[in-house]
């Protein structure tokens, strides 16, 4: 279990790292929404992986930790808010600067460079 | 008053919370009064705090009655105390500046002003490090907000990057902090401080991880060297007021790195004693190096503003690298002068960019003033505060960074560094004064209008700040160093805060 679970807060995180690196305002955001559940699952896992285990004394016999539970409750809502933030924000950057480009204007493309050297000659 | 210690928080939230609600959300003149009232409440419930725990010692609140280190729990010493009345004195001046005209460029300015004052407030009172998170977060949605309050395209492209930034840092914060809590099983500062000194082996390298994930973020806030370039732009494109009080914001990473460096993984952290140093002490001085070159670029005051900002975060770091009493010390002194001085030179510079019409404060020839003497003045004595000339305060700021340098390696890297800033900023104010006072042509603008008496005071008492902190330097000095003392002594800074926990 420990295994799959490091894997696929390691699959999240990897594809969040890369989709926030990209230019475009919208991939970006799902990237970063990929990398707060990467989170969430990581913190979720800091009180250890138990199977069976209620997060109450006197449920079971063996409880889990209560705390990452708290913890991730409180990171999924703050998490959410900033999401949201930054959706709202991207649309009114398209909105403002006339592209969804994260810089606000689009880089140039090497055609573009190449036909504009040519246009100098 | 049992209860003054959660006063900075609850105060900016009942007021931000009472201006969201019908009677005084329609009416910016009554939002004013209760911004005004807000504010100069919390400067004197933060007085009274300071004063508290001056005569008392530090003072445990325990929210809901929850014992540390199961309940969360603010801790007023003298270092938050300090930098929380800091936070009140600037909020009241940059609040009396924005009434005056700059809070009507857009909806929901006053609330938002108080919920990032609180979220400033909460991180430098909490002793739990989840809460640090939460209050980080509580004054960075806040602060993205503010930043394109009154619109404009610089400020949404500023907006995007800061944003993105920030919401990357605060995915960090939080693999950190999982890290820390999965090896020491605890989230309150001085448990982790008595608790990190046990480990070892692979749970140590564990930890290491987490805390130095931590640095990144906390550099990412205090701009250190690789995360410092979201900074010009946006200080540089923000509306005075909100640029003013984001003067504080870098100083928030600080504190966060002091506190958890020095007390977490200080001197007696075992394994992970000093881990931060080393990283810090390079980037601490090459952020000096970079900010200096900022400056001799700055085309305006705004960037030169910015650009100060982050020399003086270096020169922070730089102390915090130190690791001693001293430096401490030092750095809790120039930190007050910095965060006052250069946000007095953001609201000047909009007063600037108002009269001069469309060369707004960058350094080219333009109309000459409408009130060329009072702005003059103005600037010369932020101009001798910044650059750190012999009367004011940030002479005595960098002179006590200067003599806290221990070894030679120390001295023969922060003095020269310290001091080729210092001469950058005299070059760039220098030729700034000259060119935006002596050099003027044409007519003065139709439109101009010399700025309002409240615009007036809240600067002046921003910038005479400067040489009160000089004339009451002796008692400041020495509550630092008493501040500095308990930063750095783990019986008064880990243990004491936990009664329960055997030494």
């Amino acid at each position: 279990m420990e295994g799959l679970y490091a894997f696929c807060v390691g699959l999240l995180t990897a594809c969040g790292v890369f989709l926030a690196l990209r230019g475009r305002s919208f991939s970006v955001v799902i990237g970063l929404t990929l990398l707060s559940y990467a989170v969430n699952l990581f913190l979720f896992a800091s009180g250890r992986l138990k199977l069976n285990a209620a997060a109450v004394l006197g449920q079971s016999e063996e409880y889990s930790d209560p705390l990452p539970q708290a913890l991730v409750l409180t990171a999924i809502v703050i998490g959410f808010a900033m999401t949201a933030f930054c959706v709202i924000l991207a649309m009114r950057a398209r909105a403002d600067l006339g592209n969804d480009h994260v810089d606000g204007t689009l880089p140039m493309q090497p055609n573009d460079a190449a036909s504009k050297s040519e246009g100098n000659h | 008053m049992q209860h003054l210690s959660i006063f900075p928080v609850l105060i900016p939230l009942l007021f931000g919370a009472l201006m969201l609600l019908p009677p005084i959300s329609r009416n910016i003149q009554s939002q004013r009064i209760a911004s005004i009232v807000g504010t100069l409440l919390l400067l004197v419930s933060s007085a009274f705090l300071l004063y508290q725990v001056n005569n008392q010692g530090v003072q445990l609140y325990a929210l809901g009655g929850w014992q540390a280190p199961y309940g969360i729990a603010l801790v007023v010493d003298k270092v938050s105390s300090l930098l929380v009345l800091l936070t009140s004195f600037l909020a009241f001046t940059i609040m009396l500046y924005a009434v005056a005209g700059q809070d009507k460029g857009g909806a929901y300015f006053h609330p938002l002003f108080m919920f990032q004052i609180m979220g400033i407030n909460g991180a430098f009172l909490t002793g739990d490090i989840f809460n640090l998170f939460v209050f980080f977060e509580v004054l960075l949605i806040a602060s993205y907000a503010l930043l394109i309050h009154a619109g404009g395209k610089q400020k949404t492209q500023a907006a995007m990057h800061y944003v993105i930034l920030n919401l990357v840092g605060s995915s960090l914060f939080l693999f950190g902090l999982g890290i820390l809590y999965g090896t020491l099983g605890t989230l309150n500062m001085a448990d982790m401080a008595i608790k990190v000194g046990q480990l070892e082996g692979e749970t140590a390298t564990l930890a290491k991880t987490g805390s130095l994930l931590l640095l990144v973020v906390f550099g990412l806030k205090a701009a250190m060297l690789p995360m410092h370039f979201w900074l010009p732009k946006t200080y540089a494109s923000a509306t005075a007021p909100v640029a003013a009080l984001f003067a504080i914001m870098t100083k928030v990473g600080i504190y966060s790195i002091f506190r958890v460096y020095t007390v977490i993984f200080g001197d007696n952290a075992g394994e992970l004693a000093n881990i931060a140093t080393p990283w810090l002490w390079p980037l601490a001085l090459l952020t000096i190096t970079m900010g200096s070159i900022g400056v001799l670029a700055s085309p305006s005051i705004r960037t030169l503003s910015a650009n100060l900002v982050i020399v003086s975060s270096g020169s922070l770091l730089a102390c915090a690298a130190i690791n001693s009493e001293a430096a401490t010390s030092a750095a809790l002194y120039y930190l007050v002068h910095s965060t006052l001085a250069s946000a007095g030179l953001f609201l000047l510079a909009d007063v600037v960019a108002r009269q001069r019409g469309k060369a707004e404060d960058r350094f080219v020839h333009s109309r000459p003033f409408v009130q060329p003497k009072l702005l003059g003045f103005a600037f010369a004595i932020s101009a001798l505060a910044l650059i750190g000339m012999p009367p004011l305060s940030g002479f005595v700021g960098k002179i006590m960074i200067l003599q806290a340098t221990q070894s030679n390696a120390q001295t023969m890297w922060v003095w020269p560094l310290l001091l080729i800033g210092s001469l950058a900023a005299l070059i760039t104010f220098s030729r700034a004064g000259t060119t935006l006072f002596w050099r003027h042509n044409g007519t003065m603008a139709t439109s101009a209008e010399p700025a309002k008496t409240a615009e007036i005071i809240s600067i002046a008492m921003l910038l005479l700040a400067s040489p009160v902190l000089v004339l009451l330097g002796g008692d400041i000095s020495e509550f630092t160093q008493q501040a500095a003392f308990y930063l750095h002594d783990i019986q008064s800074s880990a243990y004491d805060l936990l009664p329960g926990v055997a030494q």
